[in-house]
């Protein structure tokens, strides 16, 4: 039979993993509910983001959790040109079209990274990459642990940052009304490359929590962010808290997933559930009808 | 009237490449460059012309590919009845996933995303499930004999694909002229507009996405003949769904040529960059994506699109009948 | 008694805590203009999403020519015979007026040559026969309204719904387009519209009914609804009958 102390193990490395898919998830729902896009270069910017966390360790020497500092208001910049200047004025507005040019970014930036540094994938080790805690009845591993944590942070200073600063006013405003946002003088081009900047920071320090216990390669990214794109239909798109939850369950469903029916079938069983979402609930768990 | 002789027109001049040129790596370029055609011109029934968006193309190719390799590998069915059970299996894909995206009334980014799910979890069984060969893929026993579906000249391959390519020009032709087409068009430009004008958008929609399946299954099926070896990520990767999209897109969506067109292009410029800096893997898919975005920001109809505009611009500012008198004078 | 060609019985339109359409019944007979008038947000094109298939009721029924249309999609009721334009004009922005026209042609018709026929008489009956090569965003507003219609007509309908049809022209293109209206009243379609001009509305319609708050609060002809104290109170507020009663009294 199988011991509960492996499976509650499996469960908590569930919710560690969850909770690092949740702030992927958290960029992209971020993304989609201000600006009511599918960003799909989501997955290849969180790639050039593992290769900027390793080569700032590789390089610089900056350990990941510091690097993060460095890396976030840089990706911040990285994302908020990339719509300001490149997909705000390509997509004309259309809807499709933004689509396009997400999915176009998400190609070049994910062959640029191809064509520089190759297929190979680069890891980094960390005094503390291995070591784990003992928590008594099972050991958990320092760096996820470490994570978790930071996720929960990031989640609450954005939550700050959309409750408490002019911006994050601005934003909600334009999320929920864009029209009226505009005509009581909010500068809404601005307001969608700071959402899209935003959402590009997360996925920094996502990588940054990530590259301990993971790797860098061109295509790294984008196993995640099709599992963050289910965990943002789950939830809900454009919900906060959807993506912090749906996160969870998604990283415990993966655990246990890969547990009981290997790794393979366990990916498989969450695009089962993303389709089963898509078509029985597009809206999700916390979302608003479309 | 005009859009057949167009279409007779261009399949002659591409039928008579074969006659000049007997260098193998160009004829192979061509023979390649007609197969990504044929999977953009199925791409363009539902994305061109029916306005719906499909990030996941691969999944009809791919089930092309595989049926047909399954069939001659695992079980020794001739070829080409192996090739007309990967069509009608890829149209049947279309259908079943169509089916469900469309009867949830999935739209725009939703329907992107789902074609997308769909074609991973292809990708992800293929790769595991013994029948398709796991990781290792499949091999097509080498048989040079017509009844085998290979040929030793690969001019023939070029016909074989031309012909193919042929019949989805003439499907787009008909399209255009049909009442289905004008229905589908409708739904592209507003759904519920059509819907208050008797339109059965669902059906329509539903219709489209098989027929847009069965062509680039088809491609799928051609594929394997031509290099008798097919695995997971090659039949349902992400390369092939976004090369389907690109070149109907880049040629321009929603019309006869367009994939055609976008192919020739996309294609070339993909091998001439490979020309110039040597064949490093990620380049050409590089190249790919800017000019999808470059496509988008400047040129949204695409390449025809472009040509018609520049057209109408001559027109307006020189009077009707402008562009042929220029091209007359052009030709002195 | 005139006939009635469509029966709307007691039709009401929950949205969550919000009910939009409170048991609303109407009736239009065939040949004859109906108006559904009413204060904003009074429910008026909630009820028509309803009748034309684009909403399902939460009660109640809707009758066309007999038969019992409750909930049937918009594509089916087209087929039966009822067109409706949009508040908003929804045109088929990138196609031509012709091939805007065409779509609604090709119900009836399949052949191509058919409907190109049908689509080129429709235009010269509603005066767009000098735009058809033009591409329909290059129309004005009063284009893309005869547009709507254009398109609605080619279906061949019995019943037509015009959502305002009227609303964003000027005086002039107003009374350019009314004789439109009432000839195609005069081929024998039944014509049910939602409009705020009452000029228009008055001097077009047979028989009005209004809508306030999603209830039907009166109905008759034109001269009766515009002397019914209810409406002129939903219009105007509380109290304004006894007012203008007061006004008139000097």
């Amino acid at each position: 039979m199988l011991s509960p102390i492996i499976l509650i193990t499996a469960v908590l490395n569930g919710l560690m993993t969850g909770a690092v898919y949740a702030l992927v998830a958290l960029g992209l729902t971020l993304i989609y509910g201000v600006l009511h896009i599918i960003n799909f270069a989501h997955g290849a910017l969180l790639s050039a983001a593992l290769f900027a966390a390793f080569f700032a360790y590789q390089k610089l020497g900056l350990d990941p959790y510091f690097a993060a500092f460095l890396l976030a208001p840089g990706f911040f910049a990285l994302g908020y040109a990339l719509q300001r200047f490149v997909i705000g004025p390509a997509s004309h507005g259309d809807d499709r079209n933004m689509l396009l040019v997400t999915l176009g970014l998400a190609v070049l930036i994910e062959n640029a990274l191809l064509y520089e540094f190759r297929a190979d994938t680069r890891t980094v080790e960390l005094a503390y990459s291995f070591k784990t805690v003992n928590f008594g009845f099972t050991f958990l591993s320092v760096s996820r642990l470490i994570s978790f944590v930071a996720v929960f942070v990031v989640a609450l200073v954005l939550w700050l940052i959309m409750a408490l600063t002019d911006t994050g006013k601005a934003i909600r405003a334009v999320a929920k009304e864009k029209l009226g946002a505009e005509l009581a003088g909010i500068d809404v081009t601005h307001i969608y490359a700071m959402t899209f900047g935003l959402g590009t920071a997360c996925v920094a320090i996502a990588a940054c929590l990530l590259i301990p216990t993971y790797y860098a390669n061109p295509s790294a990214g984008n196993a995640f962010v099709l599992v963050a794109f289910t965990i943002v239909v789950l939830g809900g798109m454009g919900s906060v808290p959807g993506a912090l939850i749906g996160g969870l369950v998604i990283g415990v469903v993966e655990s246990l997933g890969g547990f009981f029916f290997g790794e393979s079938l366990g990916q498989v069983g969450i695009f089962l559930i993303f389709i089963a979402v898509l078509l029985l609930r597009p809206r999700g768990l916390f979302g608003v009808s479309a | 009237m005009r859009g057949l002789l167009a279409i007779a027109f261009v399949v002659a001049a591409l039928a008579a490449v074969p006659l000049f040129v007997h260098s193998n790596v160009v004829l192979n370029f061509l023979v390649v460059t007609l197969m990504i055609g044929l999977a953009g011109q199925g791409w363009n029934i539902i994305g061109g012309y029916g306005g719906q968006y499909s990030f996941g193309h691969a999944a009809f190719f791919g089930t092309g590919a595989y049926v047909t390799a399954i069939l001659q590998v695992h079980y020794g069915v001739n070829a080409w009845i192996g090739f007309l059970a990967g069509i009608i299996a890829g149209a049947a894909v279309g259908g079943i996933i169509g089916g469900l995206a469309f009867r949830a009334g999935l739209r725009s980014s939703y329907f992107a995303l789902v074609t997308l799910a769909f074609a991973e979890v292809l990708r992800i069984l293929a790769s595991v499930a013994p029948i398709t060969g796991a990781g290792v893929g499949l091999l097509v026993k080498l048989d040079l004999r017509a009844q085998s579906f290979q040929f030793q000249s690969r001019a023939v391959f070029y016909y074989v694909v031309l012909a193919l390519v042929a019949i989805g020009l003439l499907i787009a032709q008909w399209l255009e002229r049909s009442r289905f087409g004008v229905w589908l068009i409708a739904v592209r430009e507003n759904e519920d507009a059509a819907m208050a004008l008797g339109v059965d958008a669902t059906a329509v929609k539903l219709v489209a996405m098989i027929i847009s399946a069965a062509i680039t299954a088809a491609a799928g099926c051609f594929y394997v003949q031509y290099f008798l070896f097919i695995d997971s990520p090659i039949a349902y990767g992400t390369w092939i769904s976004i090369e389907a999209l690109l070149t109907p897109i880049i040629g321009g969506v929603g019309t006869v040529f367009g994939a055609l067109l976008g192919a020739l292009v996309v294609k070339s410029l993909g091998e001439g960059a490979k020309f110039v800096t040597g064949d490093v893997p990620g380049l050409d898919l590089m190249i790919y994506g800017v000019m999808l975005v470059l496509v988008i920001a400047f040129a949204p109809r695409g390449l025809v699109g472009a040509l018609a505009d520049a057209r109408a611009g001559l027109t307006r500012r020189f009077g009707a009948g402008a562009p042929r008198k220029i091209a007359e004078v052009a030709r002195g | 008694m005139v006939e009635a060609l469509l029966s709307v019985e007691g039709v009401s339109r929950r949205f969550g805590g919000l009910l939009a359409v409170n048991a609303a019944s109407l009736s239009a007979p065939a040949a004859r203009i109906t108006a559904l008038i009413g204060p904003n947000g009074a429910g008026k094109t909630t009820l028509f999403a309803v009748i034309s298939g684009f909403l399902k009721p939460s009660a109640g029924r809707v009758r066309y020519a007999g038969d019992d249309i409750t909930g049937e999609p918009p594509h089916r009721l087209a087929r039966r015979g009822i067109a409706r334009t949009f508040q908003i004009v929804q045109p088929f922005a990138g196609l031509t007026v012709r091939d805007n026209i065409l779509v609604g042609a090709h119900l009836r018709h399949r052949a191509r040559t058919d409907a190109l026929a049908v689509a080129e008489k429709v235009a010269a009956e509603i005066g767009l026969s000098d735009s058809l090569d033009r591409p329909a965003h290059t129309l004005t507003v009063a284009g893309r309204k005869r547009l709507e219609l254009a398109r609605a007509l080619a279906t061949e309908p019995k019943l037509l719904l015009l959502d305002e049809v009227l609303a964003g022209l000027n005086p002039s293109e107003i009374r350019d387009i009314v004789p439109v209206i009432r000839s195609l009243s005069a081929r024998g379609i039944a014509i049910v519209m939602i409009e705020h001009v009452m000029q228009a509305v008055m001097s077009l319609a047979e028989h009005v009914f209004v809508l306030a708050e999603g209830r039907i609060i009166a109905e008759g002809s034109p001269a009766e609804v515009a002397n019914n104290p209810a409406v002129v109170e939903a219009y105007l507020g509380h109290g304004a009958a006894a007012k203008v009663r007061a006004g008139h009294a000097h």
